[in-house]
């Protein structure tokens, strides 16, 4: 482990394998396995205690003429540089957004779940609220004619994809190590390994933790928080960005309403401010109140997955049918 | 602490800018960071500085933009000023205002040569 950073290559782990392919190849620090597209002949001890102008000098050994140090200053942009025709500083414009790399894994998980009409959940919520019951039972009630697949991210263990498993759904874990949320690149290389089935329902239960899983698209139909009564109502107030980012809410483990001054009203309302446009559904998976029109609401969304893919079908074997035409009439 | 996702992605993407527009040196980099992103400015700085090293941005200076956050608010219809999610419209005071701005996270310029 690096004792920088407390990060370490191999950290996440699926089934508590390494999952293949270099995840962060810009991660020399760790293995200084990758060429570097640029040379990098320096000395570690000297390069690692001067971050800025010394490195550039040995480097460039032709900048060192201009000595003192101080034209090699970093904080100098490109118009105040060198001698002409020593520096090739420039300026890059670039606008990408951050998380685009994640983005463009999450967009490709999408696109594959699409044309398998599969319909996809990212389910989101601090530890103990109840996700994993909640899938169990969710799992038991839709019964054997639904088909349900669920990705388990947790830091460390395989107990709940386990628990899943005893519940009756193939269920495939997802260990981050010392990541404090799921990304789009793990839930890839899940997807490969679980190989859900066409029309089916993909449930990726996430890392509990509601702040990090907020800005990591996994390519899913909706983010759904779940929150259970024994928490706070102002939950989604403080985390505001979970609440905002999620669709639906679910108030979960209401049957202990009665025995808690759990203001259901005020929690909702709260979680309007954040977000005006959330689906609020209320149950209890231990009692089964409430988990029909979750379930039913389930039923409906994969169905609506599962006609996209019918219709995308049907306009490709259109296509087709056009095209032979036109070479029949070539012909 | 997804600062520290957050910079392995941004030194990622220095790297593909670096195949991509041929350059081999990053010496600084402006950030643009919305008000309401989420992001702490001071975590992810400290974890760029740690990602960074032994790569392309070693040493790299990082400038963080701060864009203000603005949303639409549904009872007044007009572009009002806020600083949380859960801001109330400056204007009405009604919880009516979804985020139109300032939730963004982009590398938007380099120095490189």
């Amino acid at each position: 482990m690096c004792t920088v950073c407390g990060c370490s290559k191999g950290n996440v782990k699926i089934e508590g394998r390494a999952p293949g392919g270099v995840k962060f190849p810009y991660r020399s620090h760790h293995a200084h396995a990758h060429e570097h597209d640029h040379s990098h002949d320096h000395d570690h001890d000297q390069h690692h205690a001067h971050p800025a102008a010394a490195t550039v000098a040995e480097h460039q050994p032709a900048l060192s003429q201009q000595a003192g140090g101080a034209a090699l200053h970093y904080g100098q942009g490109a118009a105040h540089a060198h001698a002409p025709g020593l520096s090739q500083a420039r300026m890059v414009k670039i606008e990408q957004d951050i998380l685009s790399k994640n983005d463009g894994y999450a967009a490709q998980n999408r696109q594959w779940l699409r044309d398998r009409g599969i319909f996809a959940l990212n389910l989101v919520s601090s530890p103990g609220s109840g996700k994993t019951s909640l899938l169990a039972e969710t799992i038991r009630q839709l019964g054997h004619d639904t088909l349900v697949y669920v990705v388990e991210g947790d830091q460390q263990t395989s107990n709940d994809a386990e628990r899943i498993r005893a519940a009756g759904a193939p269920a495939i874990q997802i260990n981050t190590g010392k990541g404090c949320h799921l990304d789009a690149h793990m839930v890839g290389q899940a997807l490969e390994q679980l190989n859900p089935a066409d029309d089916s329902l993909l449930l990726i239960e996430n890392v509990g933790n509601l702040v990090c899983p907020a800005a990591f698209d996994l390519g899913e139909a909706h983010k759904v928080a779940i929150l259970s009564v024994t928490e706070g109502e102002d939950k989604p107030l403080k985390y505001p960005d979970m609440f905002a980012a999620a669709d639906v809410m679910l108030l979960t483990k209401i049957d202990l309403l009665r025995h808690l001054d759990f203001d259901v009203d005020v929690c909702i309302a709260n979680a309007r401010r954040v977000n005006p446009k959330i689906k609020v559904l209320q149950l209890s998976s231990k009692s089964g109140d409430g988990m029909d029109l979750w379930i039913d609401w389930l039923l409906l969304e994969m169905n609506d997955a599962q006609l996209v893919k019918q219709r995308e079908v049907a306009r490709l074997r259109q296509q087709i049918a056009a095209l032979e035409q036109q070479l029949q009439e070539r012909s | 602490m997804h600062e520290m996702s957050l910079a392995e992605g941004i030194v990622q993407l220095l790297e593909d800018q670096a195949k991509a527009q041929d350059f081999s040196r990053v010496k600084q980099v402006w950030l643009s960071i919305g008000e309401l992103a989420g992001v702490e400015a001071e975590a992810l700085e400290f974890c760029l500085d740690v990602v960074s090293r032994d790569t392309l941005a070693d040493g790299a200076r990082f400038h963080f933009v701060r864009q203000p956050g603005t949303g639409w608010c549904l009872a007044c219809s007009q572009s009002v000023a806020i600083h949380a999610r859960f801001d109330a419209c400056p204007l009405c005071g009604k919880h009516q205002v979804q985020v139109t701005g300032g939730d963004e996270m982009r590398v938007s310029e380099l120095e490189v040569e």
